[in-house]
């Protein structure tokens, strides 16, 4: 089991309790499908991701990121299970979506750089390596069940 | 995955706004990679403070970022530009190379914190490209 310190733990519940979801997660998708273009494989039925522009203002680019965070939300509520929180989501990715695993720490690096513009000088030394251990549970936890 | 024209002048046009400020970026990414990625501080067992923000820190960020400044005039030819300082990470420092894109993260990172409305997406890849692109460079040596 992870072993979470209580600075870890209130700094995560902090972060997620200020975060504008709505917000936060098509930034972060959008982002990640810019930076990474391979990415884009998985969004074949999206429509134009043309360029950074049509990537950025697709609807249906928005109303994943924010069903991407709202999954997130799952493991801020359960940061003592995240393993079994995500084991169906994990299965889900695996062999339905086929999701190569390591296109979740792209995204959660993308999560980190937009949180981080957000949070500016709030976002220490010390809150980025809280964030980044939870993203990397999580992280682990989707990449669990592929066989 | 090899820098075009417009990576290039992306890159040029966001430094401008960075280089002002480059010894606080420099300090500042370094301090979070030491500190989100422990690990890393295996290679500066001889500083006495690895905090964020101690002298020895800021001191050797600012001297990773003024590097990083020089390269962005050197984008034609990384790999003979940075040939000396290749030869010293893989000869004398010899850093592992996986180092390099821990590193190259935390600079991002720091650039989002400093530039939020300069670093789009757009910026970011370039960005990204560049520093992926002067990591190689730097690893050139190594065997």
């Amino acid at each position: 089991m992870v072993q979470w310190t209580d600075f870890e733990r209130k700094t995560i519940q902090s972060i997620f309790e200020k975060m504008d979801y709505d917000d936060v997660g098509p930034a972060a998708l959008s982002r990640c499908l810019v930076v990474y273009p391979w990415t884009q494989r998985y969004f074949g039925n999206f429509g134009n991701l043309y360029n950074a522009a049509a990537i950025q203002g697709n609807p249906m680019v928005a109303a994943h990121g924010k069903t991407v965070l709202r999954g997130l939300d799952r493991a801020v509520k359960n940061m003592d299970d995240i393993k079994a929180t995500y084991a169906e989501l994990s299965v889900l990715h695996s062999e339905k979506l086929r999701v190569d695993p390591d296109n979740f720490r792209l995204l959660a690096d993308c999560l980190t750089i937009v949180v981080a513009a957000r949070m500016g000088a709030d976002f220490t030394a010390d809150v980025q390596g809280a964030f980044q251990k939870f993203l990397a549970v999580v992280v682990s936890s989707l990449g669990r069940q592929y066989h | 995955m090899s820098l075009t024209a417009k990576d290039k002048s992306v890159v040029k046009a966001f430094w401008g706004k960075v280089s002002g400020k480059a010894d606080v970026v420099g300090a500042e990414a370094l301090g979070r990679m030491l500190t989100a990625y422990p690990q890393t501080k295996t290679y500066f067992s001889k500083w006495a403070d690895l905090s964020p923000g101690s002298d020895p820190v800021k001191k050797h960020g600012a001297v990773i970022m003024g590097a990083i400044g020089n390269a962005v005039g050197l984008m034609d030819n990384l790999v003979g530009g940075l040939s000396a300082l290749s030869d010293l990470h893989a000869f004398t420092l010899r850093v592992d190379p996986g180092n390099f894109k821990i590193l190259s993260h935390n600079i991002l990172v720091t650039l989002a914190i400093h530039f939020p409305r300069d670093f789009t997406p757009e910026v970011h890849i370039a960005v990204d490209k560049f520093l992926a692109a002067l990591s190689a460079a730097l690893a050139d040596k190594y065997r």
